[in-house]
C-alpha cells in the first residue's frame, strides 16, 4: 500500500540525512570523521548532505582544529531535534494508519 | 512508501542510534584472563604473607614488614597492568574483526567515565598505603572498580553495570568482615570477573 509523503520532512527524504539527523539526537556531539566511518559513506557525500541540514537549521557546525589538522563537530540543534520527532511520530501515525 | 520501507527505516535509525552512542567490541574473554591474573597474583601474595609469618589466620592485617609491603605492591601492579593490556589488546582485536574504529567518540566517552572513579579510587588507595591503613585497600579498590564500571556501563553493554552493584556489594561486605577481604577480593576481581567474562562471551557469540 503507498501512502502519501506529505507530512515527512523533505530533509529526510534522504536516507544518509535521517541517519546522520539519529547520531546527532542520539549524542551531544559528533564529528566529521566518525560520522563518516559510522555511516560508511565516502567524504564528498556525507558533506553535501550535512550542508543540506545546516542549510534547514537542523544542525550546528563547530569547525576547531586538533593541530593542523581540522576537526569539525557537529550538533543537532533545537530545530533539528524538533524535525526529527515529528519526522519519527509521522512514521509510527502512517504504521498505526496501515494497521488499521 | 511501504509498510516494509518504514521498518527498515525506523530499524536503520534505532540500530544507529545504539551503534553511535554504545561500544560494544568489549571482549568476554578478557574479563575471564583478568579473573585468572587477579586469583594467580592474590594467591602469590598470600604466599609470600604466608612464608613470612608462619600463622595463617589474619595476617593480611598484619603485615608491615616494608619488603612483603613492596612485593605485595609489586604483584598489585603487574596484575592491574596485565589486565589492562590484554583488555586493549583484546578489545582491539575484536574491533577490527567486526570492522569497527576501536578509538572512536564512545569509546573514548567510556574510558573518561570509567577513569574518574578508578583514578580517585587509585588516588585514595595511594593516601591509605602513606598513612598505613591497609585494611580497607581491598575493599576500597572493590568499591571504587564497581562505581566505576556503573559510570561506564551507559556506554556499552548494560551487563556491566550488574558487574558493578556485584563488586560493590562484595566490596562493602569485605569492609564489614576485615578479617576475609583477601577472600572477598578474589571473590570480585577473581571469580566474578571469570563469571561474568563467559557469560559476555557466549551471550554475545564473540
Amino acid at each position: 500500500m503507498n501512502v502519501s509523503l506529505e507530512e515527512f520532512d523533505k530533509a529526510f527524504e534522504n536516507r544518509i540525512r535521517l541517519q546522520i539527523m539519529s547520531v546527532l539526537v542520539a549524542n551531544d556531539r559528533y564529528d566529521f570523521n566518525s560520522l563518516k566511518e559510522l555511516l560508511n559513506v565516502t567524504d564528498g557525500n556525507l558533506a553535501s548532505h550535512l550542508k543540506a541540514l545546516e542549510k534547514e537549521d537542523y544542525i550546528s557546525v563547530n569547525k576547531t582544529f586538533l593541530g593542523r589538522k581540522p576537526n569539525t563537530q557537529y550538533a543537532a540543534s533545537d530545530n533539528g531535534r524538533h524535525a526529527f520527532k515529528k519526522h519519527l511520530q509521522a512514521l509510527e501515525n502512517l504504521i498505526k494508519q496501515q494497521r488499521k | 512508501m511501504q509498510e516494509k520501507d518504514i521498518y527498515n527505516e525506523l530499524s536503520s535509525i534505532r540500530n544507529l542510534m545504539e551503534r553511535s552512542t554504545k561500544f560494544i567490541s568489549l571482549s568476554g574473554l578478557s574479563g575471564v584472563l583478568a579473573g585468572i591474573y587477579a586469583l594467580i597474583g592474590a594467591f602469590i601474595g598470600y604466599k609470600l604473607v604466608d612464608s613470612d609469618f608462619g600463622e595463617l589466620d589474619y595476617k593480611d592485617q598484619y603485615v608491615t614488614e616494608p619488603r612483603v609491603l613492596l612485593e605485595l605492591f609489586l604483584i598489585a601492579v603487574t596484575v592491574l597492568l596485565l589486565s589492562l593490556l590484554t583488555c586493549i589488546f583484546l578489545t582491539i582485536r575484536q574491533a577490527r574483526k567486526r570492522g569497527e574504529n576501536f578509538w572512536n567518540p564512545v569509546s573514548q566517552r567510556l574510558v573518561v567515565n570509567m577513569s574518574i572513579p578508578l583514578f580517585t579510587g587509585g588516588l585514595f588507595m595511594l593516601i591509605l598505603l602513606f598513612q598505613g591503613s591497609y585494611g580497607i585497600i581491598a575493599p576500597a579498590s572493590l568499591i571504587f572498580y564497581g562505581l566505576s564500571l556503573i559510570a561506564g556501563s551507559q556506554f556499552t553493554f548494560s551487563d556491566v553495570k550488574w558487574l558493578g552493584y556485584c563488586q560493590i556489594i562484595i566490596g562493602l561486605a569485605a569492609m564489614l568482615f576485615p578479617a576475609y577481604s583477601i577472600l572477598f577480593w578474589m571473590m570480585g576481581f577473581g571469580l566474578l570477573h571469570i563469571i561474568y567474562g563467559s557469560v559476555m562471551h557466549f551471550k554475545y557469540k564473540q
